[in-house]
């Protein structure tokens, strides 16, 4: 049996090697569903809920891009990775994107040979620690020990924070997050330090989240976002313009609520029109229906209601927008014009 | 005479006198406490110390257990119910048993199929384990893969019928030929068994068609919970057994080929770590395979715990095999059999005796490490817990009841092993244990 099975796969990879070398599009159009890479569980970005159905922020940008090719954005295969198998995923060509909270590095993007096609959340690593130490700044924390996770490169980045601002720490090095959390709550530790969504997140899961502050201080860049497969700029387009469409969306004030209204007919902003197909042919010219942008906003909502929804200040993870704002916000999203 | 002593003895006791109870002190509870506890000054403190030990653990493991709160939706609304005092989160078990035990993508309403293919492997296992059962039930056991495939695979029935037709046709080629030699029986069987099944594949399709018998089907890719971790341990223990027994003759086979090759097998597999193999099953492996395709997961993780595990029990049996005097293979050779003869009925049957011990604590260990299979985005028992279950905003920060309740589980399948092993080995016992 199982070599039947063996040889069976065998005559279908033969098949299909010919036809996959490109055109990621035709491929997902012809399959119906679109293989997404996420994390397996990552608090607020991506997690199966108690019916196994995913939900998160990384999963809303893989619904995104499913309802803008196949107007549906349950016509998703979800391909769990872990940091470990993620790219190898990608690059053999088992799932189209991946959108799993990955940094846009440059030795990825050039030496791996992956596309990021824009930054859907820009993270960065802070400090927490306790209110009771009374300590407003990082630059306060002389002498402090710290909680990091050993061979990662919050490591780096925190020794090269305290060497530039001459200040010392004592580290105490620990392996999962899990352990962070036990190990600070247990005082083992004044300062926990990962990135700053994780820190949120771990927060939220404490007996008295209030009684820890995170730190105004970012020392690092950590610009997530999606990415695609060198050598198919067209569905890499695809996948960068349903995620700017979600932000350019919410800075032109369509929501989920209004889009159906607005796409009615052609109103009096032409780049709305354009965004929601009423005028123009920007659908057309990614080889999309030209209702594309209206169906992503409609399902899944513009990129500020997918942030409230899964990350939000009204979900127990509570993250400020901060620099993900828009640009007219002191933010950084900024959505080259629809034109 | 008889008078003699008449007036020196005034009374003479008829009956015994009843036994007086030993001293309080020699009796019962106390004096068990006595000699077990308090035999001595150092050993009497040992006893306080070890029951300040357990009393200082109950102080606080006891009321967590006993507080456990068995009915909320998250994390919070549990500590609201606790309201500071100590407490398990046992809700989180009741909440997401489902996912626990069958992975989060195996569609509810067919729970019933993996849940009956259990029971149908207690049955399966059952005539294997304990040969006082009636032979007959074996037939079963030998149809039991095929049954299991379809319930937990679903799809067509009749892939797994063809399947076992094809081994029916291989075991009716090899009955043909084995009388010429055993070897050409053996390489006539496979190739009756492939053919059938190449042919098999042009009919299936079709029959499936005009006679459609089947379950809807579950992609492998939806399979996890404990029911992945059983379905791993299951296969390829018992299919890394048979493998295993082949590889441990083959390295002390007396062709240099077939002896070379087992060697290298068996040393290359036991230099890897088990991880390795299963990265190289995952990531390895879709480099070498054209895009796009997918080659069964499940497939590629069984096909190297299997191989992993076949390389330690060949080793286990090959110190079976090293242990029997040398004696029973001359007197297998005065006796005219052949290789094969000599083997199934004179040596294998005391090896593997000898073996046993060293078999189970494999495959106990094997059980406990299709856990790894996690690491490779595989949603096991583990992988839910460290994935999905802790990652969602609900139950984020549930460490202790989680983990607990997956080791309680693996415990009673363990244990269970282990003491079935040493009921086996009191049942073989022939009179050389010492």
């Amino acid at each position: 049996m199982n070599k039947s099975v063996f040889f069976g796969a065998l005559t279908v990879a033969g098949l299909a090697a010919g036809a996959s070398a490109a055109a990621t599009l035709d491929d997902v159009k012809a399959r119906g569903t679109l293989n997404c890479g996420v994390s397996t569980g990552l608090v607020g970005f991506a997690a199966p809920d108690a019916d196994g159905e995913w939900e998160g922020f990384d999963v809303a940008v893989c619904r995104a891009v499913a309802t803008a090719v196949l107007g549906d954005p349950n016509a998703v295969e979800f391909v769990p990775t872990t940091g470990k198998t993620r790219f190898t995923a990608l690059a053999s060509g088992e799932i189209d994107m991946l959108a799993r909270n990955t940094t846009w590095t440059f030795s990825r993007d050039v030496d791996l040979k992956f596309t990021f096609v824009g930054v859907n959340y820009y993270d960065g690593q802070g400090f927490m620690i306790p209110k009771a130490l009374g300590v407003s700044s990082a630059k306060e924390l002389d002498g402090a020990t710290v909680c990091i996770q050993t061979g990662t490169t919050t490591e780096l980045n925190l020794a090269d924070y305290f060497r530039v601002n001459n200040i010392s720490y004592e580290p105490v090095p620990i392996e999962t997050n899990a352990e962070a959390q036990q190990q600070y709550l247990a005082g083992a530790c004044d300062v926990y330090t990962t990135d700053a969504s994780g820190l949120a997140a771990t927060r939220a899961t404490f007996e008295a989240p209030g009684d820890h502050v995170i730190l105004p201080e970012i020392i690092s860049k950590e610009p997530l976002g999606p990415l695609v497969r060198h050598g198919d700029s067209e569905w890499g387009d695809v996948v960068r313009w349903s995620l700017n469409a979600m932000v350019a969306a919410e800075e032109l004030g369509v929501t989920s609520a209004n889009v159906g209204e607005m796409s009615m007919e052609a109103g009096d902003n032409p780049e709305i029109n354009r965004l929601l197909g009423t005028e123009g042919n920007l659908g057309e010219m990614l080889g999309l229906d030209a209702g594309w942008a209206k169906m992503i906003i409609e399902n899944i909502g513009n990129y500020g209601e997918v942030f409230e929804a899964n990350i939000g200040e009204s979900t127990p993870i509570g993250l400020a927008r901060g620099l993900n704002a828009q640009w007219t916000e002191g933010g950084l999203l900024y959505a080259p014009p629809f034109r | 005479m008889s008078d003699t002593h008449a007036q020196s003895v005034g009374f003479v006791q008829k009956t015994q006198i009843p036994p007086s109870p030993p001293p309080a002190a020699e009796t019962g509870a106390f004096k068990w406490m006595r000699e077990n506890l308090f035999s001595s000054t150092a050993n009497a403190i040992m006893t306080i110390l070890g029951i300040l030990a357990i009393y200082w653990f109950a102080s606080f493991s006891l009321p967590w257990l006993l507080n456990g709160v068995w009915d909320a939706e998250n994390l919070s609304q549990c500590r609201e119910i606790l309201d500071g005092t100590s407490g398990a989160c046992f809700a989180v078990i009741a909440e997401r048993w489902n996912q626990l035990i069958f992975g989060f993508q195996y569609p509810s309403e067919e729970y019933w199929r993996p849940f009956l293919a259990f029971l149908l492997l207690l049955v399966a296992a059952a005539p294997v384990l304990f040969s006082k059962l009636p032979r007959k039930m074996l037939i079963f056991t030998g149809l039991y893969p095929f049954i299991a495939f379809f319930l937990i695979w679903g799809g067509s029935i009749w892939v797994p019928v063809f399947a076992l037709l094809g081994f029916v046709a291989g075991y009716f080629a090899f009955k043909k030929l084995e009388k010429q030699s055993f070897a050409m029986g053996f390489f006539g069987g496979v190739i009756a068994a492939f053919a059938f099944w190449w042919v098999s594949g042009f009919i299936t399709p079709d029959l499936s068609r005009i006679i459609p018998i089947d379950l809807p089907a579950v992609p492998s890719r939806d399979m996890g919970g404990f029911m992945l971790n059983l379905i791993l341990g299951t296969v390829c223990i018992s299919l890394s057994l048979p493998i295993g027994i082949l590889l441990a003759l083959g390295r002390r086979s007396q062709m240099p080929l077939i002896k070379w090759i087992c060697v290298i097998f068996i040393e290359f597999i036991r230099g890897v770590p088990l991880i390795t193999l299963l990265f190289v099953a995952n990531v390895v492996l879709a480099y070498f395979l054209p895009p796009g395709t997918t080659f069964d997961l499940i497939l590629r993780v069984i096909i190297m715990i299997t191989m992993f595990a076949s390389a330690y029990i060949a080793e286990v049996i090959r110190g079976g095999l090293a242990a029997l005097p040398k004696g029973q293979y001359e007197a297998a050779d005065s006796l005219g059999l052949d290789y094969a003869q000599a083997m199934r009925l004179i040596i294998l049957p005391q090896a593997l005796k000898i073996s046993i011990p060293g078999i189970v604590n494999v495959a106990v260990g094997l059980f406990k490490d299709t856990t790894l299979v996690s690491v490779i985005s595989m949603f096991d028992m583990v992988g839910m817990i460290r994935g999905p279950i802790l990652a969602s905003t609900d139950w984020n920060g549930v460490y202790w009841e989680l983990f607990l309740f997956a080791a309680l589980l693996f415990f009673v399948v363990c244990y269970g092993i282990s003491q079935y092993s040493q009921w086996l080995e009191r049942q073989l016992n022939t009179g050389h244990s010492r």
